[in-house]
C-alpha cells in the first residue's frame, strides 16, 4: 500500500529498473536483511569487481578497442554474459524456482521512454569517456585508482542534476 | 600461476559476470545494477521536498549497498592479490592512433597520464573524468539504469526498453571513441 502512494507522489512513471520497491507490482522486500544474506550480496559485489578486473572490463583502452570496432574481446565478454543470464533466466522461469527465503522471482513490466533513448546516448558517450559504466567505475577506485572516485562523484552529481530537471525533460 | 595473474579470456570472464544475474534473483529476487546506488545516495543527502525523484524510502534497497561495496572490495582484492600482469594486447591502430595523440604507456590498461588526481586540473582530465562521469551518472538514471541492469539483466530478460537503451549506449561510445576522445587528445 505504502508503496503505491509513493509511486502516486513521484509522478512520472516509473522506468528505473534497478529499483524493487519502486515497482507498482512488487510486494514489499525484507529488508534490514539478516547478516547472512547481506554477506551474500557482498560475496556476489566481490565475484563482479574480481571480473571486472580479470576481464578488462575497467580497462579504458580495451573500451575504446571495443567502440573502434577494433576487438571482439569485450563484446564476446558481455555476450556470453547475457547469454548465461538469459539461459539462467529461462530454466528459473519454467521451473519456478524461488528464493532462498521462498518467494516469487519475478519482473516488473517497464514501457520505453525517451529517457532509454536520450539518456542511452548519454551515458554510452560518458562510457566512452571514463571507460567504464557504474559498476566499472566501483570495481576501478576498490583498485586503488582514486581519481575514479572523483568521476562517481561526479556520477552522482549528474544523478542530482537528474533529479533536479527531470520533470522539465522529455 | 599464469591464470591468476595474467588477464581472464572472455569465454571466463562473461560467463562468471552473467552468473550475477541468476545469484541476484536467488538470494533475493534482486535486479543486476549499479546505477541505482547513485539515486539511493542523493535521495540520503537531498532534503528538498519539490525534487520527488529523491522522496523514497532508500532504506529498501539496504541490499545495494552490500553489494557495491563487494564490487570496491572485489576490485581491490583482484588489484592486490590477483593483478594482471605484463604488456596489455592492445590492437596495432590503437597503439599507433594514441601513440600519435602523445598517449605512450598502455600498461595499467589505462593512460595513467590522464587518468590522476594532478590530470584532472587539464582539459583531458576535466572531459575524460569530470565531464564522463557527469555523463554516466545523469544519462544512466535518465535511462532508468546502466550497462550492467540495462545490457546484461535487461537485455537477457528480452526487456524493450533494455534492448533500446543498449543499442543507444553503443551509439553514445561509438560517437565518444571516435570523435571526442580523439578530438580532445589532439586539441590539447
Amino acid at each position: 500500500m505504502k508503496i503505491r502512494t509513493i509511486n502516486r507522489r513521484m509522478g512520472k512513471s516509473e522506468s528505473d529498473i534497478e529499483i524493487r520497491s519502486l515497482s507498482r507490482s512488487f510486494s514489499l522486500p525484507d529488508d534490514p536483511h539478516p547478516w547472512s544474506t547481506a554477506l551474500m550480496y557482498v560475496l556476489v559485489g566481490v565475484l563482479v569487481g574480481i571480473v571486472m578486473v580479470k576481464g578488462q572490463i575497467i580497462s579504458w583502452l580495451k573500451v575504446q578497442e571495443m567502440f573502434m570496432l577494433k576487438s571482439m574481446q569485450l563484446p564476446l565478454t558481455f555476450g556470453s554474459a547475457i547469454l548465461v543470464a538469459f539461459i539462467s533466466i529461462v530454466i528459473i522461469q519454467q521451473r519456478k524456482i524461488k528464493t532462498l527465503e521462498g518467494k516469487d522471482i519475478y519482473f516488473p513490466r517497464y514501457k520505453v521512454t525517451k529517457g532509454n533513448y536520450i539518456g542511452g546516448v548519454i551515458a554510452g558517450v560518458g562510457w566512452s569517456l571514463t571507460g567504464g559504466g557504474p559498476a566499472a567505475l566501483f570495481a576501478m577506485s576498490g583498485t586503488g585508482a582514486v581519481v575514479m572516485g572523483v568521476a562517481l562523484l561526479m556520477a552522482m552529481v549528474g544523478t542530482w542534476m537528474f533529479g533536479a530537471v527531470r520533470d522539465s525533460l522529455p | 600461476m599464469h591464470f591468476w595473474n595474467h588477464p581472464w579470456p572472455w569465454y571466463i570472464a562473461g560467463p562468471l559476470l552473467g552468473l550475477t544475474v541468476p545469484l541476484l534473483l536467488l538470494i533475493g529476487n534482486k535486479p543486476f545494477g549499479a546505477s541505482a546506488i547513485f539515486r539511493h545516495l542523493c535521495a540520503i543527502v537531498i532534503q528538498k521536498k519539490e525534487w520527488k525523484y529523491f522522496k523514497y524510502d532508500w532504506s529498501k534497497e539496504s541490499w545495494n549497498f552490500y553489494f557495491i561495496g563487494g564490487i570496491v572490495l572485489g576490485g581491490a582484492i583482484a588489484a592486490t592479490l590477483i593483478p594482471n600482469l605484463g604488456e596489455l594486447k592492445l590492437h596495432p591502430y590503437l597503439v599507433d592512433l594514441y601513440h600519435g595523440l602523445g598517449i605512450n604507456d598502455f600498461s595499467q590498461g589505462v593512460p595513467k597520464q590522464i587518468f590522476n588526481m594532478e590530470g584532472l586540473r587539464n582539459v583531458e582530465g576535466i572531459v575524460f573524468v569530470l565531464a564522463g562521469g557527469f555523463m554516466v551518472g545523469f544519462g544512466s538514471r535518465y535511462a532508468g539504469g546502466d550497462n550492467s541492469g540495462h545490457m546484461i539483466l535487461g537485455v537477457a530478460r528480452l526487456n524493450k526498453p533494455s534492448i533500446i537503451t543498449t543499442a543507444c549506449f553503443f551509439v553514445g561510445g561509438y560517437i565518444g571513441a571516435h570523435y571526442i576522445v580523439p578530438f580532445i587528445l589532439k586539441v590539447v
